[in-house]
């Protein structure tokens, strides 16, 4: 390639890439629209639909009352009855607040409706610590919409799959939650400018190994590529796999690792204890045991809420010395 | 009152009522003999409710039920059939067997389904009234729930929400006076359900739900007001469910007294609009007798159809959890 046509790839924050791909999806769908709390005018908390309202306008942008069953329940009889929405969760900690309408109506209706219901509607929402945001603002619930038939969940960790998640999510015609990390916001990666997908339910090997695959979730994965150095130098050539989608899960991707390098590790921001960490584990188990030269480590947080202290969130959030740890722990390296 | 409507309109009113009545009767029958599995919460007492609002709905608008919506499913235009289907957990059922009583839903005529959950449906309502306010319909969604459901958050998210919007929504309460087994007095302080409604920037309107044509008049109103993009009302009808919470008799709960009961079923909604409608001369005894045999026909051939019915197969259990393919 000659000189002239050599062009930088562009990059672009995470934030910026969310922006991007929801701002494709309601320019590709004329049934699609936004509505959440603080959407509208003010662009998001997280400053994720700016420019959008001035773009589209409040006939595709709806600001609507802190009212999440409403918001939520909005979304469902919406979607079975023509329009596409992509709905706005700020904080998944609120999902306590409309969990019926996730669990109840918008997981089942198709199925208790003998499949006479289609529901083609995403929901962002925001997880993870970082923010000294405290108990109620930081966690990482995934688990709870995992175990949800009639629900798909998708975690992008960079700004790549953050995109092309909500394209894929949006042009899926099921309900898709699509749970973004906080402290993965600012961080930027090369980003197409064109609409793409990101396949839902396929993991990406983000590094190949021989000797240990690490299965990360979310932001988690920047933590165990931190983690790839000491481990090397332990005499670990590590593999990580970034899961992307929990529901479905791409088992497949996983279980091909680990017979070839014969030993795992699972971690995620979320409460170890019932975290989905331990659905990987099982599978690994059911799908691979003979497979494994050592146990399955998992990396999650303590049993215990978020703290809001500094000092006391930097050792709650897993990160890559935990991730080392562990190996040394539970693998014996 | 009646002058201004017609008399095919009045016929079709009774026809709705009588409908609901009798497959509520022998559902409940079925249900105790053990004939039909799960648990039925039956519509006998309220059929002017669903009758009246009904009426006013074409296959285009949308209604939200409750666990109690057999009656409405039926006035909105249910058939039998499919309805003693899903029942019996048939896979010609409404919902392949896969719902049952408290999800039995039809999207072509705009049925959102039964819901298991008190005020569950609320804000689905919302929800397709917001699609037929984005997607520019003409079409209205009406909500109905009990005085039960009105304490319940999504009552209050999905009536704030709907004014907000100016929603082409209509909230029917069906205060029966009982949330489950527990009177209105002890669920609460209020008497009216509709004063609820002034919370939320809306009409509140009451009316006597064992008077067909009272629901009918004060539903078209709310309902031509919501087609006009004025917004939503709260309807509260009054009325009394003759049945147990569950099935006919139930578990026997002393929650309620025989005096109470036989009060409300002097002022049953069937038998006294016949009354009236014999006495102006819209029908005669000899006409209402005729009707009532075509729609025990209609029974019976319904509950053969769905005893005859296969059950769904195994490999259906894993069906339509999700869509499978690609964009609809």
């Amino acid at each position: 390639m000659s000189e002239a046509v050599k062009i930088e790839p562009r990059k672009l924050t995470y934030v910026a890439a969310i922006t991007e791909g929801v701002r494709q999806v309601l320019l590709e769908q004329d049934n699609a629209f936004v509505a959440g709390e603080d959407v509208g005018q003010a662009g998001s908390v997280f400053g994720y639909y700016q420019g959008l309202y001035k773009e589209f306008g409040p006939e595709r942008i709806y600001d609507t009352p802190i009212s999440e069953k409403a918001i939520i329940g909005l979304g469902v009889g919406a979607s079975a009855t023509g329009c596409r929405p992509i709905l706005d969760l700020m904080f998944m900690d609120f999902l306590g607040e409309c969990m019926d309408e996730v669990a109840n109506q918008m997981a089942k209706m198709r199925f208790m409706f003998g499949g006479g219901a289609t529901l083609p509607v995403t929901v962002l929402t925001m997880a993870g610590a970082g923010m000294n945001l405290a108990a109620q603002h930081s966690q990482h619930l995934e688990a709870w919409l995992a175990h949800l038939p009639g629900v798909k969940v998708v975690m992008p960790s960079n700004a790549y799959d953050a995109k092309g998640l909500i394209i894929a999510a949006a042009r899926d015609d099921n309900p898709v939650f699509v749970v973004l990390n906080k402290a993965s916001l600012a961080m930027a990666c090369e980003v197409p400018e064109e609409p793409y997908e990101v396949p839902i339910g396929k993991a990406a090997v983000v590094k190949e190994g021989k000797d240990l695959t690490i299965i990360a979730v979310s932001r988690m994965v920047h933590e165990a590529m931190k983690a790839v150095k000491p481990l090397a130098e332990l005499g670990l050539d590590v593999e990580v796999i970034d899961v992307r989608s929990i529901q479905p899960l791409d088992t497949d991707t996983i279980v091909t690792s680990l017979k070839k390098t014969h030993r795992a590790l699972v971690v995620h921001e979320a409460v170890r204890f019932g975290g989905f960490g331990g659905e990987i584990v099982a599978q690994l188990q059911e799908l691979a045991f003979d497979y494994l030269d050592a146990p399955i480590a998992r990396v999650g947080a303590p049993f215990s809420p978020v703290p809001f202290s500094p000092a006391l969130e930097k050792i709650y959030v897993p990160n890559a010395d935990s991730i080392v740890a562990e190996v040394k722990k539970t693998i014996g390296v | 009152m009646a002058k201004k409507i017609s008399n095919q309109v009045l016929t079709d009113l009774h026809l709705r009522m009588l409908r609901i009545r009798r497959f509520e009767e022998e559902a409940g029958k079925l249900m105790e003999d053990g004939k039909i599995p799960g648990a039925l919460h039956l519509y006998v007492g309220q059929e002017a409710v669903a009758s009246g609002v009904m009426q006013h709905l074409s296959n285009d608008d949308q209604i939200t039920s409750t666990h109690r919506g057999h009656g409405h499913i039926i006035a909105k235009g249910g058939e039998f059939k499919q309805m003693f289907a899903e029942l019996f957990g048939r896979s010609t059922g409404y919902c392949k067997g896969k719902g049952g009583s408290m999800h039995i839903s039809n999207m072509a005529l705009g049925v959102l389904g039964a819901n298991g959950i008190v005020g569950g449906g609320l804000t689905i309502a919302v929800g397709a009234a917001f699609s037929n306010k984005f997607r520019k319909t003409k079409d209205v969604a009406v909500a109905f729930f009990g005085d039960g459901a009105s304490n319940e958050g999504s009552f209050h998210e999905a009536a704030n929400m709907a004014a907000l919007f100016k929603l082409p929504c209509v909230f029917v309460c069906e205060n029966n006076g009982y949330g489950e087994y527990t009177p209105q007095a002890n669920h609460q302080a209020i008497v009216d359900v509709a004063d609820r409604a002034a919370g939320y920037g809306m009409p509140g309107v009451i009316v006597d739900g064992m008077d067909v044509i009272a629901v009918h008049e004060a539903a078209g109103e709310a309902i031509a007001r919501a087609r006009s993009g004025k917004g939503p009302t709260l309807l509260e009808c009054k009325t009394y469910r003759f049945y147990d919470h569950v099935g006919v008799r139930g578990m026997g709960l002393t929650y309620r007294t025989d005096e109470e009961l036989e009060a409300w079923q002097k002022r049953d909604a069937i038998s006294n609009f016949e009354d009236q409608l014999v006495k102006m001369k819209v029908t005669t005894r000899k006409k209402i007798a005729n009707a009532l045999e075509k729609v025990n026909e209609e029974i019976n051939a319904g509950i053969q159809f769905a005893a005859d019915s296969p059950f769904p197969a195994p490999e259906d259990l894993l069906q339509d959890v999700y869509h499978v393919g690609s964009e609809s």
